[in-house]
């Protein structure tokens, strides 16, 4: 919320590396400023991308005594835009700058019942959440699916920390999670905290919407990096400026104006806000609508887009190419 | 961590409940109300739920408290229209067509209880309503009285000494219920985790007129000696009861025989507004001639005027800590209930990470 939303940036030194999964890493760092850390909390990193100072959003997972360790998880996919890579290059004793843990996804103590509902790396958003639902007696369900065993983060975990009250939901063991299933069970008066990749996301949404249960009730995070499909490279062209920039898959659209000198209006980077709007004149391609700011109607009209998030599809044989104009 | 209490004025433990306001100030109309430095929103419901929400509204901050209230409960910011229901989630955001999802204001844990409304500042998952201090006189049918608020500036912890050591009654309260016997009589102090007890007898004494007159609404024209009794409860981190009465003197009081006397509790809970300022809940209850109208609304003025005389004293006493900022305390024995205070406050602080003390100002 607003009263810890300003980012402050301090020193970290890493203390601990060590690997998950296959993809995925576990990083403790160790802050020169330590400070309490909320369920829901995540902290910003600055990661070398290309030689470039870039920044990137993690939850964190669990942290030690007042903060003084904080604990996040990366993974490094085909889909990810070279963060997680520098990420997973930390050894114990580098120092990487962060911000304090900022609280945008709060928990709120006190609702009848609650899922919290993790889709693969998800689960490092919502594991805080469960560890203080666990504690103060609330009735939840923790819901963690992916496609395999192996690839699952902290699964022999969560299973010790929450037995009975884990659901887990496993493509390849023929297990995997029916939204429609979930949503449609969900008693009233329950909270569903969810964070998870986009498909996911939005298949709840559509049930829950459907259900008509109170849509403040369904809570979810997005560091705005999840889409519909991989990220390739793309080209903007901007008639009234005369500019003509190619968006590499390792950047965003945002990033790759502002690097071309492109003088845009942006504000949460993470598709929540609509600052950075453009409208889109011509398009040859689809939009990978990656944001949660345009309701559906807006989405289908191709008519704006977010970008901050959101990018260009390549047509069939051929490069995505938008036309817009900006503010 | 330091075990000896040396700071003039402290900071406030926040996993605590604290009064926002009596049960009868909160409503359909939203009231604005700091609490240990957090501005809130308080209303209520449809269904009657009272609710305390940051008083600054996500997007520019503008005070929610200006605003309307909507629907069951939901409250509209009065700048943009953005309208939050009682847990604090956005519900509209009147300018476009979704609802950005990190659109929340803090709702903070609230529990009615005792006539009061407590909210919780910090770690909600630590916010059990069990942890409420103990105040049942004030909505127990056995006892009858009223109170009122005072809003002073100074230090919580100013209130909460004046409260732990009445020998100042003497000089303060001099036309009411101060006498001499308070300093010369003896007393006893004790405390465990979460409490502080002062106990002081004074045997065979003449009854100070406030005293005289409520002995009188007993036992009409009663004359003679009394013994009084000043027993001050202290319940972590802000709550002071103190048993409170006269009895015709060796009728047994001391042993525990009050029949022939008459029994009030003044009812005390301090709530930090700033670190210079507080809100100050109280309430003079009483167990005889609860039938009566008019001897509630007395002792509610009465007592009134004599803590008139104590927020003068305490405007004063932190005006003349923050112009000697260099000067320390000293203490004298009549200190001890007031420095077991302040020391299981001082661990709470260290509990919470929150020593050292606001600085004393100039």
């Amino acid at each position: 919320m607003a009263t810890s939303h300003a980012a402050v940036w301090q020193r970290a030194t890493v203390v601990d590396s060590t690997a998950l999964t296959d993809d995925i890493r576990r990083i403790v760092l160790a802050p020169d400023h330590p400070a309490k850390v909320d369920a829901g909390a995540h902290i910003d990193v600055r990661v070398p991308i290309g030689g470039v100072l870039d920044r990137r959003s993690y939850s964190v997972v669990d942290a030690g005594p007042d903060g003084r360790t904080l604990a996040i998880s990366a993974l490094d996919s085909p889909r990810s835009r070279g963060g997680a890579r520098a990420m997973h290059a930390l050894r114990p004793g580098d120092t990487v700058e962060i911000t304090q843990p900022i609280v945008d996804f709060p928990l709120r103590v006190g609702a009848a019942h609650y899922v919290l509902l993790a889709g693969g790396i998800g689960i490092t958003a919502v594991m805080g959440m469960a560890r203080v639902l666990r504690s103060v007696g609330a009735d939840y369900t923790l819901v963690y699916a992916g496609r395999s065993r192996p690839a699952l983060a902290y699964v022999e975990h969560v299973q010790n920390a929450h037995g009975d009250r884990l659901r887990l939901h496993i493509t390849d063991e023929g297990n995997p999670l029916d939204v429609t299933e979930l949503v449609g069970g969900v008693e009233p008066g329950t909270e569903l905290y969810l964070c998870g990749p986009i498909r996911l996301m939005d298949a709840v949404r559509r049930a829950w919407i459907e259900r008509e249960l109170p849509y403040p009730d369904l809570r979810f995070e997005t560091f705005g990096n999840s889409g519909w499909f991989a990220p390739e490279d793309f080209v903007v062209r901007i008639p009234r400026i005369g500019a003509e920039v190619t968006v590499r898959a390792t950047e965003t659209m945002l990033e790759a104006l502002e690097a071309a000198e492109v003088d845009l209006m942006f504000d949460c980077r993470k598709g929540e806000c609509g600052l950075c709007e453009v409208r889109v004149l011509d398009l040859d391609g689809d939009i990978d609508h990656r944001d949660v700011f345009y309701s559906e109607r807006q989405k289908d009209s191709r008519g704006t887009m977010c970008c901050c998030v959101s990018r260009a599809v390549a047509p069939p044989g051929g490069t995505a190419v938008v036309t817009i104009d900006i503010s | 961590m330091k075990e000896t209490t040396v700071d003039k004025i402290l900071g406030h433990p926040l996993n605590a409940w604290y009064v926002a306001a009596w049960d009868h100030e909160v409503n359909r109309k939203p009231l604005a109300r700091t609490v240990a430095n957090r501005p809130l929103a308080l209303y209520r419901t449809e269904d009657g739920d009272a609710v305390a929400l940051a008083d600054a509204c996500w997007h520019r901050l503008a005070p929610l408290s200006m605003g309307k209230l909507e629907g069951r409960d939901g409250i509209r910011c009065p700048y943009h229209g953005i309208l939050y229901n009682s847990a604090g989630r956005c519900v509209s955001m009147p300018a476009q067509e979704t609802i950005n999802p990190s659109a929340t204001v803090a709702s903070f844990p609230v529990v009615e209880r005792y006539r009061y409304v407590w909210v919780w500042l910090g770690d909600a998952a630590l916010a059990d309503p069990e942890l409420v201090p103990d105040m049942h006189q004030m909505d127990d049918p056995e006892w009858a009285g009223d109170g009122l608020t005072i809003s002073v500036d100074c230090n919580y912890q100013l209130v909460l000494d004046n409260l732990m050591d009445l020998t100042h009654e003497e000089f303060v309260h001099s036309s009411s219920i101060g006498q001499e016997a308070l300093s010369e009589s003896e007393f006893t102090v004790h405390h465990d985790e979460r409490t502080v007890t002062v106990e002081r007898w004074m045997l065979g004494i003449d009854a100070p007129p406030f005293w005289l007159k409520n002995m009188r609404d007993k036992f009409p024209g009663f004359e003679g000696k009394v013994d009084r009794w000043q027993i001050i409860h202290f319940e972590s981190p802000t709550t002071i009861n103190i048993d409170v009465g006269v009895a015709r003197a060796g009728t047994g009081a001391p042993q525990g025989d009050r029949s022939q006397g008459v029994n009030g509790y003044v009812m005390n809970t301090i709530s930090p507004v700033t670190d210079r300022s507080s809100r100050y809940f109280w309430a003079f209850m009483r167990n005889y001639r609860l039938e009566s109208q008019v001897i509630t609304t007395q002792l509610r003025d009465g007592v009134s005027g004599v803590f008139r005389e104590d927020e003068d004293m305490l405007v004063a006493q932190q005006a003349a800590i923050d112009a000697n900022p260099d000067y320390e305390f000293y203490s004298l024995n009549i200190d001890a209930g007031g420095m077991w205070v302040r020391r299981l406050i001082e661990r709470q602080l260290a509990a919470e990470g929150r020593l050292p003390a606001p600085v004393a100002a100039g």
